[in-house]
């Protein structure tokens, strides 16, 4: 017979049999019963100041990491509180898993303190989502969550335990074996369809590799590689596939879509043939779908059979692992070539480079002039030799990171692509720092992103979690801002965050920070330097810049990938 | 098949028997923009499995189908092109039925094998269950007598044997 637990022991076992090594979350009435075995666990808590908190946490030391990422919070607003990085982990297909107290059984339904409807909350937001009703559940539903939150197409998984069954006793007995009669997501793709893909592949003149987070969440980044280089692949990777081939490689265009860059932008555009891996034809890198790369043939690979010809019609779809089919792609192309040359392409290649020659990203610094964003995230770049985890929040100067840092390796890029979640900057840093303490983590954020979460730097404080944020402060919402300048006539609606409050610095000092400041373009340089050289507490820098900043290139919303502003004298 | 829309698309969903699963489905449905026509839900042969019967309307289905097989309790999903399964709806209509006209009434419900299940003074209720369009069909003949009151079960359907050459799908093609 096995030992007698509690729910809650039983919950605190569970983790720690899933590796758990740190939970993210803040204790409270409902789920005050598992904090209790907690503090005799070897699983790190971080305590947060709100829960939202929690929730990005989880999803930057999943992005970090590779492991699922947990976040623990009581009932009613402490759930309800979870559901924007609940979203933000669905939307961008991050392994999470989130515990939340519920009220005991006998007054759920009767409106009771703290009481919400978590699960009918949550179901919309989540891969899947569970009401235990049973304390001896709790063993096989937690194994189930982290086996759902971690394969097929990755995503958050909810577990609402209500305190009766975290007070009531079990037997604790090992989870069984999985059964999930629905879900069999498809590892290996059709051998058929792999091999009318690669012919596909070989007869393209203007063929592009269009690898998304899919190829990051799959560890897939080195095939991905590979692949572009047997079959010579020019590649562009996504604002959420980032770091998936080195921006380096001769191979890499960069980033396509709205705020793109133009060869990554015109290649996609003109090409014959995309090779979609793990990438799913989102609107921001689409543009106006119908004329969208109208030349092209499509193959797409995905894991998540729904994402097929969700928006563009595949001509050959092929469901599977982003690694595995990378694997039988890269296998059958060798093959293919024992007895074919490879093709050159050098119409195509010349005619990309001419691009890259004639549109590259930029921007001018003026050394007596306001600090340009651009010039703090290459002088970072340059002074770290991009050697970091980066993470920023939304807006201007999360586009502007994408751009201008190269990107070397996979998991190295923490954003919200999908939900674009203002104030994910700081917390998710502060989770990545937390799962991969040995490694540089940095957030570029704007002022306004920084003003949603700014709590957690009392997190990193109090944790020990030593996360460098560079706000960039134009004084600002700056993306809203540039809209405003373009498509409202100048008309500046509840977008001005200027008036010197906050005092970045001030407030960093009061948070248990080191609070930095940098005024000019010399400033830059040096103050960065100083705040790499601070290791025993988190720093803010704040940079006063460009107020008039603005993202370029654009294709304006629901434009045509056609018609690039590359810009402000695109402008008229 | 009669008064059907040709929009109207007749899925089976084979689910997982687990609290929530009806409010997964059908949130789906709402989701992603489609409207339910009819559900029904009930128990199959083997007793951890239910199935459902949806009745929606939209251009196509492709996509909501994927949807519904991303949900972790959904084992199977099912579009039954119109013939290619057997449909059934049962119904409860009550009819003005003075006692003069009963005896026409009675007739006419007769032909289509629907049962009076309830008489009243001046009303009688029959049950009637077949293909929607025979439904339909009757409800059209006593619509001159006046309904009072209708409930329908929504749509039940079971994909035919593909071995089957009873002649039915035949039937229904050119009803």
């Amino acid at each position: 017979m096995g030992e007698t637990l509690t729910g809650a022991q039983a919950l605190i076992r569970s983790l720690e049999h899933e590796g758990v090594d740190v939970v993210f979350g803040m204790p409270g009435g409902a789920i005050l019963p598992a904090y209790d075995p907690l503090l005799d666990s070897p699983i790190r808590h971080v305590l947060v100041r709100h829960e939202q908190g929690a929730g990005h946490m989880a999803s930057g030391y999943a992005h970090a990491t590779g492991r699922v990422g947990v976040a623990i919070v009581t009932s009613g607003p402490a759930a309800t509180n979870l559901i924007t990085p609940l979203q933000d982990a669905f939307m961008d297909s991050i392994p999470v898993v989130a515990i939340t107290g519920q009220v005991a059984q006998s007054n759920i339904g009767l409106d009771a303190f703290q009481e919400a409807h978590t699960w009918g909350i949550s179901a919309p937001v989540t891969k899947h989502n569970y009401l235990i009703t049973d304390v001896e559940e709790i063993p096989d539903v937690i194994r189930e969550a982290f086996h759902l939150a971690a394969t097929g197409r990755p995503g958050p998984v909810l577990v609402d335990i209500p305190k009766d069954l975290l007070v009531d006793s079990m037997t604790w007995h090992r989870p069984g074996e999985i059964n999930l009669p629905g879900y069999k997501p498809s590892v290996k793709g059709h051998p058929k369809q792999v091999q009318a893909a690669v012919d596909m592949i070989h007869e393209s003149k203007q063929p592009v590799l269009y690898a998304g987070g899919g190829v990051i969440r799959a560890n897939a980044a080195d095939r991905l590689r590979r692949l572009a280089e047997v079959a010579n692949l020019p590649t562009v990777t996504t604002l959420m596939g980032r770091g998936a081939i080195p921006d380096s490689h001769p191979l890499a265009l960069g980033m396509p879509g709205m705020h793109g860059n133009y060869t990554a932008i015109t290649s996609m555009q003109q090409s014959d043939l995309l090779i979609a891996i793990g990438a799913r034809f989102d609107d921001r890198v689409t543009g106006k779908v119908d004329a969208f790369a109208p030349n092209a043939k499509v193959i797409h690979v995905d894991v998540d059979p729904a994402e097929i010809s969700k928006v563009r019609h595949a001509d050959i779809p092929i469901v599977g692992d982003a690694g595995a089919v990378l694997e039988q792609l890269i296998f059958a192309m060798e093959h293919f070539l024992d007895t074919k040359p490879a093709p050159a392409r050098e119409p195509w290649f010349a005619t990309i480079r001419e691009w890259q020659e004639k549109y590259p990203l930029r921007y001018d610094q003026d050394p007596d002039g306001p600090i340009q964003q651009q010039y703090v995230i290459q002088e970072l770049h340059r002074i770290t030799s991009g050697d970091a985890i980066v993470v920023a929040g939304v807006g201007q100067h999360q586009m502007w990171t994408s751009q201008f840092w190269g990107f070397e390796k996979p998991n190295t890029w923490i954003n919200s692509g999908g939900l674009g979640t203002m104030g994910y900057a700081i917390p998710a840093a502060i989770g990545a720092k937390a799962g991969a303490p040995d490694e540089l983590v940095v957030a570029f954020d704007g002022d306004g992103s920084f003003q949603m979460t700014m709590q957690e730097l009392v997190t990193a404080s109090t944790e020990g979690i030593n996360v460098k944020i560079m706000v960039l402060n134009n004084q600002w919402l700056g993306m809203v801002k540039q809209w405003q300048k373009l498509f409202y006539d100048e008309r500046y609606s509840s977008t001005d965050l200027s008036g010197g409050v906050p005092d970045f610095v001030g407030l960093a000092e009061a948070m248990g920070c080191a609070g930095l400041r940098a005024e000019k373009p010399a400033d830059v340089g040096p103050v960065i330097e100083k705040a790499l050289a601070i290791n025993d507490r988190p720093v803010v820098v704040e940079f006063a810049c460009d107020p008039d900043a603005m993202v370029f290139p654009m294709v304006p919303a629901g434009g045509s990938n056609d018609d690039v502003v590359l810009g402000p004298e695109d402008l008229t | 098949m009669r008064a059907t829309n040709i929009t109207q698309h007749v899925i089976t969903v084979l689910v997982e028997d687990k609290p929530g699963v009806l409010a997964r489905i059908s949130a789906m449905f709402a989701r992603r923009g489609f409207n339910i026509h009819s559900l029904a839900v009930g128990p199959t042969a083997d007793p951890n499995l239910s199935r459902m019967t949806v009745v929606a309307d939209g251009p196509e289905m492709e996509q909501i189908i994927k949807q519904l097989y991303k949900l972790v309790n959904t084992v199977k999903v099912t579009e039954h092109a119109p013939g290619a399964a057997v449909e059934r709806e049962i119904m409860l209509v009550r009819v003005n039925a003075e006692p003069k006209r009963r005896g026409e009434i009675l007739d006419a419900a007769g032909i289509f094998g629907a049962r009076a299940v309830d008489v009243g003074k001046v009303t009688i209720t029959f049950e009637l269950s077949g293909e929607p369009g025979q439904l339909s069909d009757f409800l059209e003949l006593v619509k001159p007598y006046g309904i009072v009151d209708l409930v329908k079960s929504g749509r039940i359907a079971l994909a035919r044997d593909p071995k089957s050459k009873n002649g039915r799908r035949a039937e229904l093609r050119s009803a």
